[in-house]
């Protein structure tokens, strides 16, 4: 299945051997090393492989990334560039991360809980590896991913979040990832560890964006790794607005415990191919999963969501509800699997996936799917595929609406009910602005 | 539910007694020589032959899939025996020179082949392992130049129907099961309803495996030529034994301009012990290709067999053609069935209707697995898909595999799948009106199957309840 030609496999072996003099704990080489082999065991997946069945990396595989460049000479972004790229509120906890390297002149994360860790994963390996070595690497283990496994080898920085047990962190904790111009041709893998004790409270959100133009595209593959202790709840928010030109791929893999709950929300509009993969393991009972997104893409973008959620223990719920525009000759997949241990009894499982199609060229293939052991369960999914409504159309234009504003008006309540979810007030509003813009545009437009 | 319920003895499956009749067994193993061997045993032209040839050449180059949701152990296909028929059979020219005992076979099926004692209004092909035993009402169908014979006396009286239409639709190529179908067929049964005739009584073929160590390998191919209608049953069962049998069978179905073709199949095929010793391995390739205007139904009942492994799909080829599939699979003990369909819209204006309802129980897996494709110039189709599971025990499984893949944006799909089990209050509410459990979980399963059963002709629909109700027996606790 690999696709990695020998050249391009040499070329990230001798890169992967520069990164080595970069020092740590003495536990991370081998974890690398590890990673690096299984990365090269694997190679690129291709289509033949089943979940990778609509989404072809060729674009990726063919291309050799490198080692994101480290800044020289003072910072190209003020903290109002920042400001004016991702969506924020001066409220929240603020991370900021220039083409995979930590700016500290335009983070602020000072107000947190005296008990609360939030630091750079450089920092972390420096003040607490055994911490980090517990946890690093262990949800996401890389195991037949890829990706997960090339994160884990060429991973330069991220974030180390640990919340306490029964802490609660009132202002989210915002990690912003901005690619400029120098990181052209550059691989870029931020990662994220978070755990959250027993009872304890958190808001992240994730926001890519990029700004400038990019000679040669560049690659983010974002790994996370999220363990929700018991009782305690984490909403988890991923805003991906890369350039076109970027190939995103990002990866969540939570552990959830008895009582808890996991709420995550993706947004992606941005990149030419991007893949969004949440896993989520319920391994206690009563716990809870929300999974929504949304995804507006136009052009040739290509789009993938992958969702999985294991019900390995009784009573527990999870609700999935993902929406995708598409315009243009735009490509959206979907591919969202729920499975139910034979001891998850009294599981209650609801998956939802709708697409609409605003142009003739546009595609979408979903596979939504159940796997089922208990006997003792509620499980549905629905998909479905289609345009607008005729009927809701000619309703608004009999009322007087003119046919874009009846169009931008209908395709903007179809994104509105995810965007609903969102329970961060500023993001919420932020987005549904961004969205509302881009309907009432984009119908302009065309006329 | 009691556990006084999950004591009940499994019921014997009542069609598993061995038929005494000399066979013209041809030894096990797969070679060119047996593909030249069955060939000239039914005495076929050189074309048919260079047909299977190239099928067999073409097997040889493909490997078993192993992408379904199945497990078995290895098929080892030289041990098979692939042609095996009743001594006394050839050649024949009317059912009274049928082997007395094999009447009787048929008779214990419920099957009567005698004329005078027909089924009313269905004609019946019965094969009996690899070749057909006789066609009834042969008379009363030709009058209206409808053609319905074995496959074998097709070739012979009707080569120019068999040479355009065989492969048509299931090339030889498309699937390592069809493949080998192609190389080794030995009969099944051929229709062609001519323009504009409404076939006036139901036809049916009756499948029925006898010799042990021997896999059945029939070809249906079914013909409505323009403004032509036929509704087609089929039905199968096979001995008890303790070795599993492979069935590869492949059904081809062709309706022409406004013609329209309803399948229906109640399968029951020996499905093994309890403890999975046993039974047949079914893998079939079924598919239909639906010109304009015509419409194609599958109806099927599932509720044998160790392993299926079978997708009855129609091509939507022509403008507003109709495709529709209406399955009900049951799995009980170590059942295990890999099934759902195709619908590929080509043609513009283009539907397609998809029930499936799943019952698992014991310890069986049934997956449903399905794909709606709605190419770029489909516009303005339309295709709705329910799948329903149903869990009976905690120790099967239901799992659902749908592929929506819509390339324009006049289509519209629907699909909607649900799991559940039995609700203890609707049970509780049946038995405090004074019937058993286990009438309460029949009444249940046959509402819950009820669209599907309504698809079916009415002889079939009460074969196939009494059938569902035999294979959950003891399965319910």
């Amino acid at each position: 299945m690999a696709t990695a030609t020998n050249a391009t496999g040499e070329a990230y072996e001798q890169a992967f051997g520069a990164l080595r003099a970069q020092g740590g704990p003495s536990w991370l080489p081998a974890l690398r090393r590890e990673a690096m082999d299984r990365f090269s065991a694997l190679g690129f997946p291709t289509t033949r492989n089943e979940d990778w069945h609509f989404t072809s990396v060729t674009p990726i595989a063919e291309r050799v990334f490198k080692v994101a460049p480290t800044r020289s000479g003072p910072a190209t972004l003020s903290p109002a560039d920042v400001a004016a790229l991702v969506i924020s509120d001066p409220d929240w906890h603020r991370l900021v991360f220039v083409n995979g390297r930590f700016e500290a002149s335009l983070s602020a994360f000072a107000g947190l809980p005296a008990d609360v860790r939030v630091t750079t994963l450089a920092d972390a390996l420096k003040e607490s590896p055994e911490f980090v070595a517990e946890h690093l690497g262990k949800l996401a283990s890389g195991e037949g991913q890829t990706f997960t496994a090339f994160n884990t080898a060429f991973a330069q920085d991220g974030v180390v979040i640990h919340v306490p047990g029964g802490e609660i962190v009132e202002a989210p904790v915002h990690i912003v990832h901005i690619a400029d111009a120098q990181a052209a041709g550059a691989g870029i893998h931020p990662r994220l560890l978070v755990v959250a004790e027993a009872l304890s409270r958190l808001t992240i959100i994730e926001s890519f964006a990029s700004t400038g133009s990019f000679g040669a595209p560049y690659l983010t593959n974002a790994v996370a790794e999220i363990e929700v202790g018991n009782g305690a709840r984490v909403d988890h928010y991923k805003i991906q607005r890369e350039s076109t030109d970027a190939f995103h791929v990002g990866t969540t893999q939570v552990r959830q415990g008895r009582d808890s709950m996991y709420h995550s929300f993706s947004y992606a509009a941005g990149a030419a191919i991007s893949r969004t993969n949440v896993y989520t393991q319920l391994a206690g009972e009563n716990g809870e999963t929300r999974l929504n997104g949304l995804y507006l893409i136009d052009g040739t973008q290509h789009a993938d969501h992958q969702t999985f959620v294991e019900h390995l223990a009784p009573g527990c719920a999870s609700r999935e509800l993902y929406k995708g525009i598409l315009d243009g000759s735009s490509h959206g997949v979907f591919n969202g699997k729920v499975y139910v241990d034979p001891v998850a009894q009294k599981t209650d499982g609801k998956q939802t996936n709708h697409a609409l199609l605003l142009s003739e060229h546009a595609r979408v293939d979903t596979k939504p799917q159940l796997e089922i052991f208990a006997d003792d369960v509620k499980c549905t999914h629905g998909a479905t595929v289609g345009r607008l409504d005729e009927d809701a159309l000619f309703y608004m234009k009999s009322r007087g609406l003119g046919a874009e504003n009846a169009r931008a008006l209908l395709t903007y309540a179809f994104a509105a009910e995810v965007l609903e979810t969102i329970e961060v007030d500023a993001l919420r509003e932020g987005l549904e602005a961004l969205a509302f813009a881009r309907f009432t545009q984009s119908f302009g437009e065309q006329r | 539910m009691s556990s006084s319920i999950e004591s009940l003895v499994n019921k014997e499956y009542q069609y598993g007694f061995v038929t005494d009749v000399e066979s013209d067994t041809i030894a096990p193993g797969l070679t060119e020589d047996t593909v030249r061997l069955i060939s000239s045993k039914k005495d076929e032209p050189e074309w048919l032959l260079e047909w299977r040839l190239k099928a067999f050449r073409r097997w040889q180059a493909m490997t078993e899939p192993h992408w379904s949701n199945l497990k078995y152990a290895p098929i080892d296909y030289q041990a098979q025996r692939y042609y095996s028929a009743p001594k006394s059979i050839t050649p024949l020219q009317s059912l009274d020179q049928v082997d007395p005992e094999l009447l009787r076979a048929y008779d214990k099926l419920g099957i009567s082949l005698s004329e005078q004692k027909h089924l009313a209004g269905v004609a019946v092909d019965a094969i009996f392992d690899s070749v057909s035993v006789g066609t009834t009402m042969k008379a009363e169908l030709s009058k209206h130049g409808v053609v319905f014979c074995s496959f074998t006396e097709a070739v012979h009286n009707h080569p120019e129907l068999i040479k355009k239409y065989l492969g048509s639709v299931v090339p030889y190529s498309d699937n390592f099961f069809a493949a080998l179908n192609s190389a080794v067929f030995s009969d099944g049964s051929f229709c062609y309803v001519p323009k504009g005739v409404r076939c006036p009584i139901e036809l049916s073929t009756y499948f029925r495996i006898n010799a042990a160590n021997t896999g059945q390998f029939e070809r249906t191919l079914i013909v409505a030529d323009e403004g032509a209608y036929v509704s087609y049953l089929e039905g199968c069962t096979a001995p008890k034994r303790d070795t599993h049998q492979l069935h590869a069978a492949v059904v081809e179905l062709v309706a022409l301009d406004n013609a329209t073709v309803k399948y229906s199949t109640v399968q029951n095929w020996y499905a093994g012990d309890k403890d999975g010793v046993g039974g047949i391995y079914n893998f079939v390739t079924k598919r239909g290709k639906a010109h304009t205007n015509s419409k194609i139904s599958w109806t099927q009942v599932e509720t044998g067999s160790a392993i299926t492994w079978k997708y009855p799909s129609v091509i939507l080829q022509g403008d507003n053609s109709t495709g529709e599939f209406y399955s009900v699979a049951v799995v009980n003990n170590m059942q295990q069935a890999d099934t759902g369909t195709k619908m590929i819209h080509i043609g513009k204006n283009t539907k397609s209707t998809i029930i499936s309802k799943g019952i698992s129980a014991g310890h069986g897996q049934n997956s449903y697995r399905g794909q709606v494709k709605m190419l770029p110039k489909a516009h303005g189709s339309r295709n709705y898909t329910q799948c329903d599971s149903m869990l009976i025990g905690n120790k099967c499984g239901a799992h659902t595999f749908p592929y929506i893949e819509v390339a324009n944006n006049s289509s519209i799909t629907e699909h909607e799948a649900s799991t559940s089990k039995i609700g203890e209050d609707q049970i509780f509410y049946c038995k405090q009106r004074g019937l058993s459990a286990e009438h309460a979980i029949s009444l249940i399963v046959s509402g819950f199957c009820r669209e599907v059963f309504k698809e079916l002709p009415m002889e079939f629909a009460l074969e196939a309840q009494q059938l569902l109700g035999i294979t959950l027996e003891g399965s319910v606790g």
